[in-house]
């Protein structure tokens, strides 16, 4: 019999963090205002990003304590219309799309490929600065009145008759897209130019070819999203009427636009999150991923029919019925790729010696919840039963399922899985363990009576309803709270790991990756010598070799 | 039951009494659209369980304490063959069935009565053809088809009626239709999906279903004394439209009599069919809607007649010189009105004035 874990830590009496490293290479605020490191990049991210995430959790806590009555008696309607839109702009913009790859992708990316950085370090800082600008952009107009234009932005609404933020809050977004499309921009250099000898594409690690994947959606679909939040600024200051009917314009050519980018943006937020989880499923359970190619190729496909599949947003707005044949048609293609990939990572699982610490609870968690938010998505690319589902709770509990249940699950997932590496400490297992569990229960209490609100046919977006959807409407908000505690103990624990945690070691989870096989935390250069990729990505046999030489040549 | 606190008793009450779990089918396409509603969840939960058992297996099996050391696999094209196609097959099943679905709900039968919805911030007004008008509610007949000409004076706006499992958005600038033909008598929701703005929560409203009697005692009580193709007729008369289009031999535009329904050739070489929205635009935008062999002198009616002036018109145009114009005049002129001429939703008196009613625009 076995430990139940794969955790192999150093001597804690004899074991010291490096005394070089990234974090204490230098010192002071500049440091790391002007730092070019990829890593400290992606930890000044990962604060901002925490900082909006809780901002964002809050406006959601509003939105679910007005719900918790039929009447709209906690909030005004327009505080209300206010409070959801700054939940999704905010979750959206500056949380779901930068999370993983701002964060993690940034931090990462470059060790797994044995690079030294990305390829522009300088325009990675900027897309830092950009984001920022952005974000407090963005938390400026929230506080001097808001926007309440839903974070879809509809014209005519958002360009006639709100008076509201709508400009200032669009050039937020604007400016935190280049952020974006900056993030992508260098991950698709760096992956293409910057790999060490020896690492060809199909030896890439998985969460390498998500981020690519997602960053040539970033690269591609955001300037789209940018042209439309001017045209709509341009509306509203000097009426240029492109979506004014008055004026010969279409309404639903915003839709198009927004949309174009939008979808897309689903799989920008969806994509490095599964890449995370390919990472975390071989190492917890020592297997190469199951169909690796198949497992890459997907996350391109997905990038690829996901531009195709925009106007299913549109079914039931009066565009040509042959035109919903055709993305109907896409949105059922487009759903396959997925269902590669949730069956190759059980049969990861397959003849493995599996091992259940906090990554892998969540990555359980993000393969039963995407599911579901998957096969109801396929409820809505279905013409038929999208007129009825479409716009109201059903859509509501479907994205949060896939955003929450999936990408944040990833995200958790990837943090705690590198946060050994990116701190140099452990987390505390057990504490974590449960946090993992009540995020999950708090997560079904919360969205999945929304799937049944939404076929009763609550229609989303109101800040009152009819009192025969309470019921339901009560079992989400409490599912809140206790999705809110889930998501605060995680920040606790964390922050008190980064002085109390247990040393972590060069590679506590004997993991592959190459980011593994240096120091915790890394070295500013990532690397004392570049590595030579020389084997297979998750080959778990030359692991046991590279640690029987160790012993070797130590003895 | 002191010991139980007011408020979840309260609770507890309200739930066991007024608690749904599935809307009540109420049309003739529910009962079809949840027969896919059904395929679909059983295919997902069938792949939910399938993938949870593949977890939990394999979780117990293969824990690091029972198989310490991993066999490495590389793949099965077979296996991974079998989950792409099964799931393909599936996918392509629900989009034939649903696109089956999908045209039915929005392909009208021919015979279906026709019910215009103006949407506004935040109200739902509704002109039934014999000139009734309500606000925030709908009255439709049992087992008729039923169809919505639904337009939006303002902001994007969805009507929905998830008894029917319809939903429609209606558009600014632009006529969308929708249909469907009640089952059950009974009093169902009305919501605006679409968020709207500041009350979007308040526009909701209710769909009565009544029996064809009461559905007709209803329209008597209803009538505002003159049909909508009525009042288009006199706004006709009002904005002097018939100063041009008549049938004289010098008449400079073409003759409106027949030409709903009809090809019609235009200016600019295009060939279209004359439907609502055609005419609606030859209205508000009438240098880009010229019929062959007339000159571009239309005024354009932009900004000057209201939406439900606008719908006056078509309905006018539509029925003129067909037999179903007088028909409709008859209906609502023979029916007996009912005590004291009830008008619902507030707009008493609002056609007696058609050039009030047209002109002003809200």
């Amino acid at each position: 019999m076995s430990s139940a874990t794969i955790i192999s830590l150093p001597d804690q009496s004899t074991a010291r963090i490096p005394k070089t490293n990234y974090l204490t290479k230098e010192n002071g605020l500049l440091s790391w205002l002007l730092t070019q490191d990829h890593k400290r990049i992606g930890l000044l991210y990962l604060m901002s990003i925490s900082v909006f995430f809780f901002i964002g959790g809050c406006l959601a806590g509003l939105i679910r304590l007005e719900l918790l009555t039929p009447q709209s008696d906690l909030l005004a309607t327009d505080t209300y219309n206010k409070v959801f839109t700054m939940h999704g702009v905010i979750m959206i913009f500056f949380f779901l799309v930068p999370s993983v790859p701002a964060t993690l992708g940034n931090f990462f990316l470059p060790m797994m490929l044995g690079a030294r950085d990305l390829a522009l370090p300088k325009m990675n800082l900027a897309s830092w600065y950009l984001y920022m600008a952005g974000g407090i952009l963005a938390l400026y107009a929230m506080i001097t009145g808001g926007v309440d234009t839903g974070w879809t932005f509809t014209t005519p609404l958002s360009t006639h008759y709100v008076n509201t933020n709508v400009i200032t809050t669009g050039l937020a977004i604007f400016i935190a897209g280049f952020s974006s499309i900056f993030t992508g921009l260098n991950f698709i250099v760096t992956i293409h130019k910057m790999r060490c000898p020896g690492m060809t594409w199909f030896r890439m690690p998985l969460f390498v070819w998500s981020n690519y994947a997602a960053s040539v959606l970033m690269v591609l679909g955001t300037p789209v999203l940018a042209t439309a939040l001017i045209l709509v600024v341009l509306e509203r200051t000097v009426g240029i009427g492109v979506f004014d009917p008055t004026k010969g314009g279409d309404p639903l050519l915003f839709q198009h636009l927004f949309w174009f980018y939008s979808h897309p943006a689903v799989y920008i937020m969806i994509l490095p999150g599964m890449g995370v989880i390919s990472e975390v499923i071989s190492t917890f359970s020592r297997k190469r991923v199951f169909g690796y190619t198949a497992v890459a190729f997907s996350s391109v496909a997905i990038a690829v029919f996901g531009f195709f599949v925009w106007a299913h947003h549109m079914f039931i707005m009066g565009i040509s019925s042959y035109a919903v044949l055709v993305f109907s048609l896409l949105t059922m293609l487009v759903a396959v790729p997925s269902a590669i990939k949730i069956y190759n990572w059980a049969m990861t699982l397959y003849k493995g010696s599996i091992t259940f610490e906090t990554p892998m609870l969540y990555a359980f968690g993000f393969m039963g919840l995407f599911t579901i938010g998957g096969m109801t998505g396929v409820f809505l690319g279905t013409s038929g039963t999208d007129i009825h589902l479409t716009e109201t709770y059903f859509i509501v509990a479907h994205f949060h399922f896939v955003m929450v249940g999936g990408m944040l699950m990833a995200f958790l997932s990837g943090l705690h899985f590198w946060w050994p590496k990116m701190t140099g400490r452990m987390y505390p297992e057990k504490i974590s363990q449960m946090a993992a569990v009540v995020t999950f229960i708090g997560f079904n209490l919360t969205f999945f009576p929304q799937f049944i609100l939404g076929t009763l046919g609550m229609p989303r977006r109101y800040a009152s309803y009819p009192p025969e959807f309470q019921v339901l409407n009560v079992f989400s908000t409490a599912g809140a709270s206790i999705l809110g505690v889930g998501y605060l103990l995680p920040v606790l624990y964390l922050t008190w790991s980064l002085k109390y945690g247990k040393i972590a070691g060069d590679n506590p989870w004997q993991a592959t990756g190459l980011e593994w096989q240096t120091q915790s935390p890394p070295l500013t250069e990532n690397f004392s010598e570049l590595p030579i990729m020389d084997h297979e990505a998750y080959d778990y046999d030359w692991l046991e070799r590279q640690k029987a030489k160790e012993v070797a040549s130590v003895g | 039951m002191s010991h139980i606190s007011p408020v979840i008793w309260q609770f507890l009450v309200k739930w066991l009494t007024n608690f749904a779990l599935f809307p009540p089918e109420a049309s003739k396409i529910a009962p079809q659209m949840d027969a896919l509603y059904f395929f679909i969840l059983l295919v997902s939960l069938v792949g939910l369980t399938s993938v949870i058992l593949l977890v939990t297996t394999f979780s117990i099996l293969y824990r690091k304490q029972r198989h310490p050391v991993a066999v490495q696999i590389e793949g099965s094209t077979l296996l991974e063959a079998t989950w792409t196609i099964i799931p393909l097959g599936l996918f392509l099943v629900m989009f034939v069935w649903g696109a089956l679905i999908y045209f039915r709900v929005f392909t009208p039968p021919p015979n279906a009565m026709n019910v215009y919805v103006v949407g506004k911030q935040w109200m739902w007004k509704v002109e039934h053809p014999g000139g009734q008008h309500e606000i925030n509610s709908l009255h439709v007949p049992l087992g008729r088809a039923v169809q919505l000409t639904l337009i939006s004076q303002d902001v994007f706006h969805s009507l929905s009626i998830p008894a029917f499992r319809v939903k429609r958005e209606a558009i600014p600038g632009r006529y969308t239709t929708v249909w469907f033909e009640a089952t059950r008598v009974g009093t169902y929701h009305l919501f605006c999906s679409q968020y709207c703005g500041t009350d979007h929560s308040h526009m909701i409203g209710d769909v009565v279903v009544m029996t064809p009697e009461d559905y007709r005692k209803w329209l008597a009580g209803s009538t505002s004394g003159a049909s909508l193709a009525q009042n288009g007729e006199r706004l006709f008369a009002a904005l002097s439209c018939s100063a041009c289009h008549n049938t004289r031999p010098d008449a400079r535009g073409p003759s409106l009599a027949n030409v709903y329904g009809s090809k019609l050739r235009l200016a600019n070489g295009q060939s279209i069919t004359v439907d609502d929205s055609y005419l609606r635009q030859a209205i508000l935008e009438p240098s880009q809607h010229v019929t062959q062999g007339y000159v571009p002198i239309m005024p354009t009616y932009q900004g000057q007649i209201s939406e439900e002036g606008v719908i006056s018109l078509v309905e006018y145009i539509k029925h003129l010189n067909s037999d179903y114009r007088v028909q409709q005049t008859t209906t609502t002129t023979e029916l007996p009105p009912a005590s004291g001429g009830k008008v619902t939703g507030g707009k008493t008196g609002a056609v007696k004035s058609p050039a009030a009613q047209g002109m002003v625009n809200q």
